[in-house]
């Protein structure tokens, strides 16, 4: 699958690059679905015999050919969610040197770096790219709730029910983009809702 | 002097008001006919008598009804006020600096009596009168940040500094020109002000940012930032946006001047000395079109202001639909006399209105 080049924007969102190998004494590469063709570009047979993969299939089908590469460990589950409690017990069990790889959605990206970032690894140390889906983790400035994978703007909180516009304002500790109330001068006036980047 | 404090509101019947010594000491923001942003950035040494630069916290008519709309707001929402683990000692050098400078700035008003780690604080206007152990947070009703700045008017960002970067990781936010704490509390310097056009392609934030790591203590800056407001609401968080944002249309030709407020912030920027934080106030003062009308400097100067903005920033600003009726009021203030440099209102010396 071809990479998404990211319209220029502010300084707040993220910037993705291209994994590379770095040496450590152990590797840590957590991916979503089209993420794992990252991981199968930058694995080596080196560095599969000091790696741990935490992989969310998300309906792709390349959970087997990461399990190929013969990791020390692998681990293929249903949601970030259901992995979050291995993914903090392998960072809170990590030593220094520990290099952590993620890619796929910036949903999964900000959601397994804030978990590095609490696990005391700087965010700038983490390696990122972005693979498949453009969709975006938000929150609602109003009521606070996260809506995952939104691909349309605007959109309706599927907590509180407003139509939220999506700010490119990113928030690394919420591993989330802002979104806020876009008929609040006009009520009910409610643009056609697009693809974010259309 | 004795200030007499206003008994208002900052929302539902809105019944704010400047006296007539607050209208001539407000922060007009504007030195020349025009605006543009600039590191418009100055030492913090006081002022003119009674101006609001004079002292180092500026305590005014509006005081307790602040305070009382701030307490409103954190009940409502306790997001408003947050510290990351690391920034207690901050609080703690905050809550320092305040007791300390306001005791002296108005012993009238605010006593601290110090005994070693023993405190006694008495804040007069806000009938407060406590004991506590200096470092200790048990012995206090809230954390120390925010303990203080619930008696402190304006708001307050509270930064680390590190990795030559400023980091937003402690705050007190009730009266925000539209911008969230709990959104942007860990951002550094460049990425909380991601969303302000213009400036970054200036190079404004990496000046001011250089400026600001290098504030030493003993030796506060300030500056003033400026947006529009429709009625006295201090809190135009983007929280409750959904609930204000329609305020904004009920302005009409007729209501302009009592409705439309003059939103400005004098910012200032004190180093902190346990942590070498860097505690950023942002003190909100607003005055209606009207009121600033009975400035003839002020009329004539805040007309050519807004007429001439870029359309980025009074977007940004949140007032391009209503510049229109905005310029149809303040018109009438205009006489194409020249005004003299400088903020101050000059109302002796500067001819009244010629039309």
């Amino acid at each position: 699958m071809s990479k998404f080049t990211f319209p220029e924007s502010i300084k707040s969102r993220p910037v993705y690059g291209t994994l590379a190998m770095r040496d450590g004494p152990a590797h840590l590469l957590v991916a979503d679905g089209h993420g794992a063709e990252a991981i199968l570009d930058v694995a080596t047979p080196i560095m599969m015999t000091k790696a741990h993969i935490i992989y969310l299939p998300k309906g792709e089908k390349f959970a087997n050919r990461l399990r190929s590469l013969n990791p020390i460990s692998f681990y293929s589950g249903p949601s970030y969610s259901a992995a979050t409690s291995r993914l903090v017990k392998v960072l809170s069990d990590a030593k220094m040197g520990l290099q952590v790889y993620l890619a796929g959605t910036e949903g999964l990206i900000g959601q397994a770096q804030n978990a590095a970032m609490e696990a005391g690894i700087p965010h700038n140390a983490i390696q990122t790219e972005h693979r498949g889906s453009i969709a975006r983790r938000m929150q609602c400035v109003h009521c606070k709730g996260i809506t995952e994978d939104v691909e349309i703007d605007p959109f309706i909180c599927e907590h509180c029910g407003l139509s939220l516009f999506v700010r490119d304002h990113y928030s690394r500790r919420l591993a989330a983009y802002q979104g806020v109330c876009i008929d609040a001068e006009d009520p009910g006036n409610i643009p056609k809702s697009k693809g974010i980047y259309e | 002097m004795t200030i007499q404090f206003n008994d208002e509101t900052f929302r539902d019947d809105y019944s704010f008001f400047n006296s007539e010594r607050a209208i001539k000491r407000f922060p007009f923001p504007f030195h020349e006919d025009s605006y543009m942003y600039s590191v418009n950035m100055e030492q913090h040494r006081g002022g003119p008598v009674d101006s609001i630069y004079e002292k180092r916290f500026d305590v005014d008519e509006h005081y307790v009804a602040e305070m009382r709309d701030r307490a409103l707001v954190l009940a409502d929402d306790p997001l408003r006020c947050q510290s990351l683990p690391h920034m207690t000692l901050a609080g703690w050098d905050l809550l320092e600096l305040i007791m300390v400078t306001k005791s002296e700035d108005y012993p009238d008003l605010f006593k601290l009596h110090r005994d070693g780690n023993k405190w006694r604080w008495v804040n007069k206007p806000l009938g407060i009168d406590d004991k506590f152990v200096f470092l200790d947070e048990t012995t206090l009703p809230y954390g120390p940040m925010e303990y203080i700045t619930r008696q402190a008017q304006g708001d307050f960002c509270v930064l680390d500094q590190r990795d030559d970067n400023l980091w937003m990781d402690a705050g007190m936010v009730t009266t925000q020109a539209d911008w969230s704490l709990d959104f942007d509390i860990g951002m550094n310097f460049f990425e909380w002000h991601a969303p302000v056009p213009l400036a970054h392609e200036k190079g404004i934030f990496v000046r001011a940012l250089k400026f600001l790591l290098n504030i030493q203590q003993g030796a506060p800056a300030r500056r003033l930032n400026w947006t529009m407001t429709v009625n006295p609401l201090l809190d135009t968080s983007p929280e409750n946006y959904h609930k204000w944002g329609i305020q904004k249309t009920t302005l009409t030709p007729k209501n302009i001047g009592a409705k439309q407020h003059l939103r400005v912030e004098l910012q200032t920027f004190f180093r902190l000395p346990r942590s070498n934080g860097l505690v950023f106030p942002i003190r909100c003062y607003l005055c209606s079109f009207q009121d600033i009308m009975t400035v003839p400097k002020w009329g004539r100067r805040l007309h050519r202001v807004i007429r001439d903005l870029p359309e980025e920033l009074a977007t940004y600003k949140g007032f391009i639909d209503n510049r229109p009726m905005m310029l149809e009021y303040l018109k009438n203030f205009d006489d194409g006399l020249p005004t003299s440099l400088g903020i101050w209102p000059e109302i002796d010396t500067e001819p009244k209105l010629q039309k």
